[in-house]
């Protein structure tokens, strides 16, 4: 009985806490399942699949530099239609411009480049999640990452999806939560993605220099003929979502005043204009800081500069109200929609404890007899279960056009949450009839290739372990084919739920 | 469909064979043999359509219905006013110079708008927002199903409705006891597969994928009707005047034609909807929503696009349902409304009322319906927002109770919990 447990535990360590057994990794498991799981925990955080070779001020300059190529594309166009066509050069014009258009469409290029760029950083990290050996580290890092969307539905924020995560959750996930929570609302990825880089205070020196009508010197990534059309001024956007979503919840005890003021509070964050080499790197302008105190949620603050928008997140990070909104939401994207609540008060107490020691609380999660029920409450969404299609095959996504019509078909376009909630964690969301008929379609597609002349019960046994239902071994037993009998696998009951 | 034709590769299936298509058929696969006695019996009110739009985001109301007349409406909202570009209503509303589709109904008394409408929630979170919309309960985290489904529950105790959400996430709308539909635009499957049947005896004992299986087959049995011939279908209204909208002219090139390639999806997409809607047994009752209206920055690009979109799919749903369209009504409505001026970014913040639109052949002609606040300093609530007239369950109730034969007991109890006191809109048809 006790080696019957101890073989339950493995599986569910790989596929509740991780991303899906590969072929082998429950054997690894099997010995000491928590001590397995524990050992992915490292303060130096999570694995970076990009590497140092991207960053996102780069990439934020390169769309710079693309959208300027643009307005010059378009400013030889007009060039080419308005005057009157020479005699002599007509016959040169009615060949060239039509392959120039082709090349230089700018919808076309925009979907080039942004293909490009998404497409190699998510399936860097789709391969990253499909091969690794700590794949509890890789699930807990998704999680953080959804928990501070940035989300490709803005054309600009695309292209830092992938670098955002590398440089502001990567490095964090095991360490402080107020060291996570400063990188990822100060990074330029979250300042563009909700706003804050126009954001400018209403008495700031900035807006005062407006209301003279000296507009050109201004953040030059303004254009001149929109800041007169303009008043300068508050954005509350990132305000707003740092309370309700990444901080003390919408429960957590706020209301518009605070808002408004903690949205003062961060006038001046902001990052480099245009022109500056400083472009697509966050920068402080006092110039746009709000002066005079702030309160919110009723502390009062009186610091200068960007001082004063660190007091108040310092404030929110420890606040008991945060601690229990994010530890229900590590429950209940750990082990069900409607987690118990001894689970979150427990991650509650380590967190508290450890004063938001990210690693504490994992460790809580791992120890915690409640996560290990081996009944299996979540369903995946589409991104683990395609991730965990692939670890089952022992194999990896060979690029992005392998993952991104399946992914979009589910409703979890590659970096595209639809909104700064993140993607939804609970079943009901991603269990929609058609959603199930799509993925047996890709079931049977990935299985047609995947399974080779492998035999599909013992994938199954090396992909559920204990986990594996006598009903599901029964029909893969049964199946007319390899391929069927993978597919099979795929679409049980115990590999669609974790 | 022969039920009793034996599949042919496998002895194995055989026992559950039998199973597996009584389960299907009570989930549709039979609805055309179904649908026939009960329309008989109903008559008329079996025709009867509802199509609800959610617009996701928080869409401004301001831009959908520009109150062109209001006094106060230029100086607020500056460079993002609309008064000269606008389609005219009436002496103080036009439509966003995008929705020229809806204004053509408008014009054939088949389109009216709500200008200032809003749910019962106050916080201005999209999120809780949204839920207090779907669920149509009083306040948020009260109920976790969708007073649209509840509504179908309501209704099919007294007759065959079927209830379809098109996208590949189920709306919360639409979530409950009663199994709807859904579908999104992809590849056919063919639910006689071996794969589907399967599956089917696999899932036997799982409430959660046997019932959504066997929903999504049947309608992939029926799109491959819904949606014949779609491609080839025209798109409608491509193009619109370009002079409109206020994008910078920078982006204009770029704007309109993603706008052209995202309105001809939509337009499938509208026309799609219509096209199961139209299937003998088909849904009577459907949810689509639409997302990306949160404009706090460049508000009048963003618009301009997300509204075009929203025009062309409510044109796709018109021109698709053809004599349908007179026995149905479009309700298109969004979270909340946004801040009456203009913010420091070219957009504007979570606000309180909206504009949601009213659409439709079985609509009665009129004007707006509920009253109009008006924009003066005084009138706004909490000195930023549109101040709400009218409560959004009013308006749901209101369609419910006079084009869908829903009782006022219901309405009040169930569909909208604790509503008695938001009464139903009456007179809109």
């Amino acid at each position: 009985m006790a080696l019957v447990d101890q073989d339950m535990k493995a599986a569910i360590a790989v596929t509740r806490f991780g991303l899906g057994a590969k072929p082998g990794e429950l054997d690894e498991a099997r010995r000491d399942p928590q001590g397995f799981l524990k050992s992915q925990i490292r303060r130096s955080g999570a694995d970076q699949p990009l590497g140092p070779t991207v960053s996102s001020a780069q990439r934020m300059a390169e769309f710079r530099d693309y959208q300027r190529e643009k307005r010059e594309v378009r400013l030889e166009k007009a060039a080419d239609v308005r005057p009157p066509a020479p005699a002599a050069g007509a016959a040169m014009e009615t060949a060239a411009p039509a392959k120039g258009q082709e090349a230089r469409d700018p919808v076309k290029v925009i979907g080039r480049m942004l293909r490009q760029d998404i497409g190699s950083d998510f399936a860097a990290r789709a391969q990253l999640a499909a091969t690794t050996d700590a794949a509890f580290r890789e699930r807990w890092t998704l999680f953080w990452a959804n928990h501070f969307t940035v989300s490709a539905t803005k054309a600009i924020t695309g292209t830092v999806v992938g670098p955002f995560e590398e440089e502001a959750i990567r490095p964090n996930v095991f360490g402080r939560f107020d060291d996570l929570l400063g990188a990822a609302e100060s990074h330029p990825a979250m300042l563009t993605y909700l706003d804050q880089i126009q954001s400018i205070g209403p008495d700031s020196q900035m807006a005062e220099f407006g209301r003279r009508g000296g507009a050109r010197g201004l953040g030059a990534r303004l254009q001149p003929a929109a800041l007169q059309q303009r008043t300068l001024g508050l954005n509350e956007n990132l305000a707003r979502e740092i309370l309700e979503l990444h901080t003390v919840g919408v429960s957590g005890g706020y209301t518009q005043a605070d808002v408004t003021e903690f949205a003062r509070a961060m006038t001046g964050l902001s990052i480099g204009g245009q022109r500056d080499a400083a472009y697509g790197v966050a920068v402080f302008r006092d110039a746009a800081h709000e002066p005079g105190e702030r309160q919110v949620m009723g502390v009062r603050y009186d610091q200068r500069g960007k001082q004063q928008a660190s007091a108040i997140l310092a404030d929110l990070a420890a606040k008991p109200q945060t601690a229990r909104f994010i530890c229900t939401k590590i429950a209940r994207h750990f082990v069900a929609d409607d987690p118990p609540p001894a689970l979150a008060t427990r991650l509650t107490t380590a967190w508290t404890a450890s004063r938001g020691d990210l690693s504490k609380v994992a460790e809580a999660l791992v120890s915690a007899p409640e996560a290990w029920s081996p009944r299996a409450e979540k369903f995946k969404m589409p991104y683990e279960f395609i991730v965990s299609s692939y670890r089952a095959a022992g194999a990896e996504p060979q690029g992005f056009q392998m993952l991104a019509p399946i992914l979009t078909s589910l409703g979890q376009k590659p970096f595209s949450a639809p909104s700064p909630k993140g993607w939804a964690e609970d079943a009901q969301s991603w269990a929609a009839p058609d959603a199930i008929v799509k993925r047996m379609q890709f079931a049977q597609n990935f299985s047609s290739t995947a399974v080779r002349d492998r035999d599909p019960k013992a994938l199954a046994a090396d992909a559920l372990g204990e986990r594996l239902s006598p009903d599901t071994a029964k029909a893969i037993a049964r199946a007319e084919s390899r391929p069927e009998g993978f597919a099979l696998l795929l679409m049980s009951p115990e590999f669609q739920r974790r | 469909m022969n039920a009793f034709t034996p599949l042919s590769p496998s002895r194995t299936l055989s026992p559950s064979r039998r199973g597996l298509l009584a389960t299907a058929a009570g989930f549709g696969l039979s609805l055309q043999l179904m649908a026939v006695p009960a329309l008989a019996a109903d008559g008329e009110l079996n025709r009867r359509k509802m199509i609800v739009v959610i617009c996701r985001g928080g869409l401004d109301g301001l831009s959908v219905a520009p109150p062109i007349g209001d006094s106060e409406y230029r100086g607020l909202r500056g460079a993002l006013a609309l008064n000269d570009s606008a389609l005219p209503l009436d002496g103080t509303f036009a439509l966003h110079p995008q929705l020229t589709a809806v204004h053509a109904m408008a014009k054939a008394g088949e389109a009216r708008i709500v200008p200032a409408v809003a749910t019962p929630d106050r916080a201005r979170s999209h999120f809780e927002a949204q839920d207090v919309l779907e669920t149509g309960a009083p306040g948020v985290y009260s109920t976790t199903s969708g007073w649209l489904n509840r509504a179908v529950e309501t209704l099919s105790t007294h007759r065959k409705v079927d209830a379809l959400s098109v996208g590949p996430t189920a709306p919360l709308i639409l979530r409950g006891k009663v199994q709807t539909a859904s579908w999104s635009p992809g590849r056919s499957v063919d639910a006689e597969a071996r794969l589907p049947m399967l599956l089917q005896d696999l899932y036997r004992n799982d409430a959660l994928l046997g019932p959504a299986l066997a929903r999504g087959l049947a309608t992939e049995t029926m799109a491959k009707d819904a949606t014949a011939g779609l491609e080839a279908a025209p798109a409608a209204t491509m193009m619109t005047n370009g002079k409109g909208g206020g994008v910078p002219p920078q982006q204009a090139a770029f704007v309109r034609a993603a706008a052209q390639q995202g309105r001809d999806a939509a337009h499938t997409l509208g026309a799609s909807l219509a096209g199961f809607m139209r299937e003998p047994g088909g849904p009577t009752v459907a949810a689509i929503s639409l997302d990306g209206f949160d404009s706090h920055a460049n508000q009048a690009g963003l618009l301009t696009t997300r509204l075009a979109y929203l025009d062309a799919v409510l044109d796709g749903v018109h021109t698709g349902l053809g004599p349908e369209w007179k026995n149905t009504v479009v309700v298109v409505a969004t979270e909340f409304g946004r801040t009456a001026r203009a913010n420091g970014t070219g957009g504007t913040d979570h606000g309180t009322a909206s504009t949601a639109l009213l659409l439709g052949g079985a609509l009665k002609p009129g004007g707006i319906v509920g009253d109009w606040p008006t924009l003066r300093q005084q009138a706004l609530y909490e000195s930023r927002d549109v101040a709400p007239t009218l409560d959004m369950r009013g308006l749901f109730k209101g369609v419910l109770a006079e084009h869908m034969g829903v009782d006022r007991a219901a309405l009040d109890n169930s569909v909208f919990p604790s509503s008695a006191a938001a009464r139903p809109v009456t007179g809109l048809v």
